[in-house]
């Protein structure tokens, strides 16, 4: 019988050493690094290549041709930069492999370094998650007493020094460029691209930065060998993927599957939504990719179906909601936050965020009219492919995908002088109006 | 808050050594707020002088840059620092009653600490651990699948000074300015303390390990040799079928 589920980087997670380099080490850990700098770096970028892997941040951009871009015999230094600031709404995967697992990405980054021929890389980890921190300074320290990491690694005469960088703070930073001006000091805004990371990223300097997730698959590409990567997963949509479900699900938490598995087979193994409700609409990948409803039950999650019905793989952060939901709370509630964290450089995300806050708050107070939907769509399509980043498109996704699916949801709000639902039927506990008051 | 000669004296003995991990200087500035955070449990106008000193930086481009990242604190907060996470998801499964409940609760909201100093609340952003929401965070450690009641039981424990353990976090919960500390990079002897992984974690593991699937036998499958057998190299590497 087929695997549903293919657990590698998860397979460990409930072994109590999972994170510590001996518990690494006694399933085979750290052999495919030694495996990596007996290959010229070259190779084990055609390697990755070869694996089909595209990043599991959310951009799907494929990772062996990233680090292909890096100008070699330049002259000048380059950079790995892992971005562990994991804070798109729904994604929570990079969190528990850092937690679990922190080897298998300081392994990932030491191979990765040696390809694209850095010597410096850096781990920027969001602040607000302080265990994590913890954990992953431990990774390091441990892997540099064990020579995995310093002068001569492995005898190969390949250096590498790793710095964990705490964030502190800003949905932002998750952007590449952001992220590289936040390590240089700055405020974390993006920069325009061209010119990409690749050529000049931190410090103007050629640069990868790369997800968390992406970077500790990299271990099993090297030690395995692409084919077996590459042999699960869909055609251009390759290996394997954490998968998030969480919300109105009967056991939320994470499922490691090839890329290509359905909702539907993973809300089966999951138990199904929550006893006694039924499916309303859900995140393919966190709250900047358009919603599903229950039509989309057996969308193939790979990049190019879940594009082809509309939105995008992301995150793979399948946010769960039943028909308690109301929606229209649900989009205000995802506006308010990009609201909250728009960088504020580019005019269309700063100010367009804001009018359709307003514009999101009268509707559900039941104060706004079927005009204002227009009006929404309007401000919604004078911010998408307007800014600098993929801030604003994803900020839009919320409002123009609910509008699309539930449109009588909003009007409804509107007959009725305000909101049909009660919130606390959508709690996961009974007792909260007591509580509350 | 102006800091003593000799506290001045620690503050850039380990603002030098942070300074020392970057290829250049300003790098640092994240991390050096941090400290001075530690140091001050917000961060002053000395605290900015502090830091534009170190990286020869001006104290506007210091501020500049505290003032766009939410973790850092222009007055003192809590020595608990509590956050509830109002994102949608866990807004929708109860942060929202949650929020409600202690904002009333403790009389305070918008970074304010109580009275005593002890704890002050804050509505955080999406924290990365949406298959336990609803979710709350104390000096950013985890207090996975509360509910309204055990969020006031947490802060009525932290105000009384109870040994108050983090759902997945460090077996001793740290203060506000502790936690600072190990942000600027400082990190404490706790990291191999505490639970690696909650039930939700492990969800999906637990399914595959009862019905012996692994990244193997699927790629048998898809390689059409059939029901997956043992190989004779399984769990060579990390993450093998145990």
């Amino acid at each position: 019988m087929t695997s549903v589920l293919t657990p590698e980087l998860t397979a460990r997670w409930d072994e109590p050493d999972s994170f510590t380099l001996a518990g690494y080490r006694r399933a085979g850990g750290y052999r495919a690094l030694a495996k990596a700098l007996a290959m010229p770096p070259d190779d084990v970028i055609a390697a990755v290549k070869e694996s089909g892997l595209r990043g599991r941040g959310g951009a799907g951009f494929p990772t062996g041709m990233k680090w292909g871009f890096i100008p070699q015999g330049d002259g000048k230094p380059h950079y790995l930069v892992v971005n562990a600031d994991e804070s798109e709404p729904g994604t929570c995967k990079d969190i528990p492999i850092m937690l679990a697992n922190p080897h298998a990405l300081i392994e990932g980054a030491i191979i990765a370094a040696y390809a694209i021929r850095a010597r410096q890389a850096f781990i920027y980890v969001r602040g607000e998650v302080l265990h994590v921190v913890r954990r992953v300074h431990h990774a390091v320290a441990e892997a540099s007493e064990a020579g995995y990491l310093g002068s001569d690694i492995l005898r190969s005469g390949f250096d590498l020094d790793i710095v964990v960088h705490a964030g502190a703070g800003a949905y932002e930073c998750g952007e590449e460029t952001a992220l590289l001006d936040s390590l240089e000091g700055y405020r974390g805004q993006p920069r325009l691209k061209p010119p990409f990371p690749a050529i000049e990223g931190l410090y103007a300097c050629p640069t990868v930065v790369n997800n968390v997730e992406s970077i500790a698959s990299v271990p099993y590409i090297i030690a395995r060998g692409a084919p077996e990567f590459a042999a699960l997963g869909t055609e251009k949509s390759k290996g394997f993927g954490i998968f998030s479900l969480s919300g109105h699900v009967t056991t939320p938490g994470q499922y490691e599957a090839p890329l290509g598995v359905t909702l539907r087979e993973l809300l089966s193994l999951a138990g199904g939504v929550r006893a006694g409700h039924r499916l309303k609409f859900w995140t393919p990948g966190g709250s900047s990719t358009p919603i599903f409803t229950d039509k989309h039950l057996d969308v193939p999650l790979d990049f190019e179906a879940v594009g082809a019905a509309g939105s995008m793989l992301g995150t793979r952060a399948l946010q769960i909601f039943d028909e308690t939901t109301c929606v229209v709370r649900a989009t205000l509630r995802w506006m308010e936050f990009y609201k909250h964290e728009s960088c504020g450089k580019c005019t269309p995300c700063r100010e367009g965020t804001y009018w359709i806050v307003g514009l999101l708050d009268s509707l559900e107070r039941g104060e706004g009219s079927e005009a204002d939907l227009d009006k929404l769509l309007d401000i919604c399509d004078n911010i998408l492919g307007r800014a600098f980043c993929p801030f604003g498109d994803g900020a839009v996704s919320p409002v123009v995908s609910s509008i699309k699916y539930f449109r009588d949801e909003f009007i409804e709000h509107s007959k009725r002088g305000g909101c049909p639902f009660d919130p606390a039927e959508s709690t996961v506990f009974r007792d909260w109006r007591s509580s509350a008051r | 808050m102006a800091f003593t000669d000799e506290q001045l004296a620690g503050l850039q003995a380990e603002a030098a050594q942070i300074i020392a991990r970057y290829p250049k200087s300003r790098s640092a500035l994240l991390p050096l707020l941090h400290l001075v955070q530690a140091a001050e449990g917000y961060v002053s106008m000395d605290g900015v002088e502090f830091c534009a000193r170190q990286l020869d930086l001006s104290e506007a481009e210091v501020t500049a840059v505290l003032s766009f990242y939410t973790m850092y604190k222009r007055k003192p907060v809590g020595d608990y620092h509590v956050g509830v996470c109002t994102n949608t998801l866990c807004a929708v499964l109860g942060g929202d009653a949650i929020y409600a409940s202690l904002r009333s609760h403790l009389g305070t909201d918008g970074d304010d600490p109580t009275p005593d100093g002890k704890v002050s609340l804050e509505r955080v952003e999406c924290n990365a651990a949406c298959d336990y929401a609803p979710v709350m965070l104390v000096n950013w450690e985890f207090f996975d699948n509360m509910t309204p009641d055990s969020a006031r039981d947490l802060v009525d424990g932290l105000r009384a000074g109870a040994d108050i353990v983090p759902t997945r976090g460090a077996p001793r919960l740290v203060t506000w300015r502790e936690a600072a500390r190990i942000l600027a990079g400082f990190p404490d002897d706790q990291a191999t303390g505490g639970q690696t992984a909650g039930g939700p974690t492990l969800a999906g593991l637990r399914i595959a390990r009862q019905n012996g699937w692994s990244p193997d036998m699927a790629d048998q499958a898809a390689a059409g040799s059939g029901a997956g057998q043992d190989r004779t190299d399984a769990g060579a590497h990390n993450g093998g079928p145990q």
